[in-house]
């Protein structure tokens, strides 16, 4: 018995059907972790980027060293810092919004990096046609640069949103009961294990494949020559 | 055509006060010095044109002048403004305020157009007015559509880039220029992209512009025939000096420098 659903062990079949409601709890808490994690990510990272891009050689080089250590460290010993370590200097956050946090941060490097290569592959001949006309470097990047190189980045930018999803579980060492966890705990406690993970790595199966065909339609959709943003 | 371009001062005070000047300005790229104590001085209005062999610094001057290329030494004023200030940092040794106090009086033409691919030809024309004069939607749009119109454009404002030849891209190009309403244009090269066929609708519109007595205009071309045109001087420039300027009639029949000459024979065939 989890949340008000009790299963039934008769047959797998009926084992499966009893504890899908179950993991499909989980599963939206995975779902909001990513979705939440990824916007994070995303934002972060364009932010990592333009700083990187810093006139102010200071600024550049800090950023370049943050985006660099958070690449380089695991993931796990992120999130066991930000949930074990934090409370000790009087932040407590909630598990979720640290699991969040944790893979935002992690994949703002990598989205910098993504970030970084798609602004450089625009022709120089662009800014110098944004200078010519007089604008200032935050118009440049807001009206020329970053909307042309959204259509470049969409495929790189699934890949992690990809990546990201499938690292959730991850989350489940701090307390927050993904689907995973719930799995896991099921198998637990009916000491039958196999078909609460099959369904599992099923559920991300499908969630993948999903996940990739709505990239690749967003990418046909999209005008190749960029979308302005205003 | 005079109510779409800006209203300049007029032409009496052009012999007293130029509205280009470079004194003794020298650019160099690392160890190799491209101009060279370089002076030049352009009258308010006046349309002239450099030619010169590839690599002599004919684009490097045009680019110091849009505030693409810093320079290093000696004095370049547009419009009275100097372009180092005092106290400037950075390789323009100037604020970014300063240059963009420099900038608002020159727009340039490029050789490979540069239009935004993502805007529409419309969007292209009212950006920088509207995001960077303040100009609202309706009265950028009103101007832009003046000057396309001009150009012979105003039945593609809804087409992209993409969508238009390189003649017609170079020609919005100029339009996008003339909508920040500079005192001075500049124009590298802007048919040497252009298919042979191409090379024409261009060109007239350029000739239109300069039939404009306030506009000032530098040019850098290898169409010899259409300087002869449409300058009131032109500059042979070699090795990031000027060896000789004049009248273009003068300069085309009876260049007196021997290097001209050479030049002439070369390009003329
Ligand atoms: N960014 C740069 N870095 C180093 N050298 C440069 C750079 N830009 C130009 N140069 C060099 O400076 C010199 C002058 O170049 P510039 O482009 O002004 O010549 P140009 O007269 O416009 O020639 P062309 O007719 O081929 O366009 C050339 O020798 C060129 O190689
Ligand atoms: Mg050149």
């Amino acid at each position: 018995m989890m949340y008000g659903y009790a299963w039934d062990l008769t047959t797998p079949l009926t084992y499966a059907a009893s504890i899908l409601p179950i993991l499909l709890i989980g599963l939206t808490v995975t779902l909001q972790a990513a979705a939440a994690g990824f916007a994070l990510a995303l934002v972060l990272g364009l932010v990592f980027a333009l700083l990187r891009r810093s006139r102010i050689k200071a600024v550049a080089l800090t950023t370049a060293f943050v985006v660099e250590f958070l690449r380089d460290t695991p993931l796990l010993v992120q999130l066991f810092f930000l949930y074990y370590v934090l409370p000790d200097y009087g932040i407590t956050l909630p598990a979720f919004l640290t699991g969040v946090i944790a893979l935002g941060l992690q994949y703002s490097a990598y989205t910098s990096e993504v970030y970084r290569g798609g602004i450089e592959a625009i022709p120089r001949g662009q800014w110098e046609a944004a200078t010519a006309l007089n604008m200032t470097r935050w118009q440049t990047y807001r009206d020329i640069v970053i909307p042309q190189m959204v259509p470049r980045i969409v495929p790189t930018m699934g890949n992690y949103l990809v990546a990201m999803l499938k690292e959730t579980p991850v989350l489940s060492v701090v307390t927050v009961l993904e689907m995973l966890g719930l799995a896991n705990m099921i198998g637990e406690r009916t000491f039958e294990y196999l078909v609460p993970l099959s369904m599992v790595g099923i559920i991300f199966l499908l969630l993948t494949l999903i996940c990739s065909a709505g990239i690749h339609r967003l990418e046909k959709v999209l005008p190749k020559a960029g979308i302005p943003l205003r | 055509m005079n109510k779409v371009l800006a209203q300049q001062p007029d032409a009496a005070s052009a012999a007293a006060a130029p509205v280009i000047e470079f004194r003794n300005v020298t650019k160099r790229f690392g160890a190799l010095t491209v101009l060279d104590d370089f002076n030049f001085a352009v009258a308010p209005g006046e349309k002239v044109t450099l030619i010169g062999p590839s690599g002599s610094g004919k684009s490097t001057v045009l680019r110091i002048l849009m505030t693409l290329e810093p320079f290093q030494e000696g004095q370049l004023t547009l419009a009275g403004i100097p372009y180092h200030e005092p106290n400037g940092k950075g390789p323009f040794r100037a604020s970014d305020r300063h240059l963009h106090q420099i900038r608002s009086h020159v727009g340039m033409v490029f050789q490979s157009f540069n239009l935004f691919p993502h805007m529409s030809v419309l969007r292209n024309v009212t950006e920088a007015p509207a995001a960077v004069l303040g100009l609202s939607r309706a009265e950028a749009e009103c101007r832009a559509i003046d000057l396309l119109r001009m150009v012979g454009l105003a039945d593609k404002k809804d087409h992209y880039p993409a969508q238009l030849s390189g003649g017609q891209q170079q020609r919005v190009a100029i339009a996008r220029a003339l909508a920040m309403r500079p005192r001075v244009l500049l124009f590298d090269e802007p048919t040497s992209a252009l298919d042979p066929q191409l090379v024409g609708e261009v060109l007239g519109v350029i000739r239109n512009l300069a039939s404009e007595h306030d506009l000032t205009m530098l040019l850098v071309t290898h169409e010899m025939r259409f300087a002869r045109e449409v300058s009131d001087r032109v500059c042979f420039f070699d090795k990031g000096r000027i060896v000789e300027e004049g009248e273009p009639e003068r300069i085309f029949t009876a260049p007196a420098e021997p290097r001209t000459r050479e030049f002439l024979q070369s390009v003329l065939g």
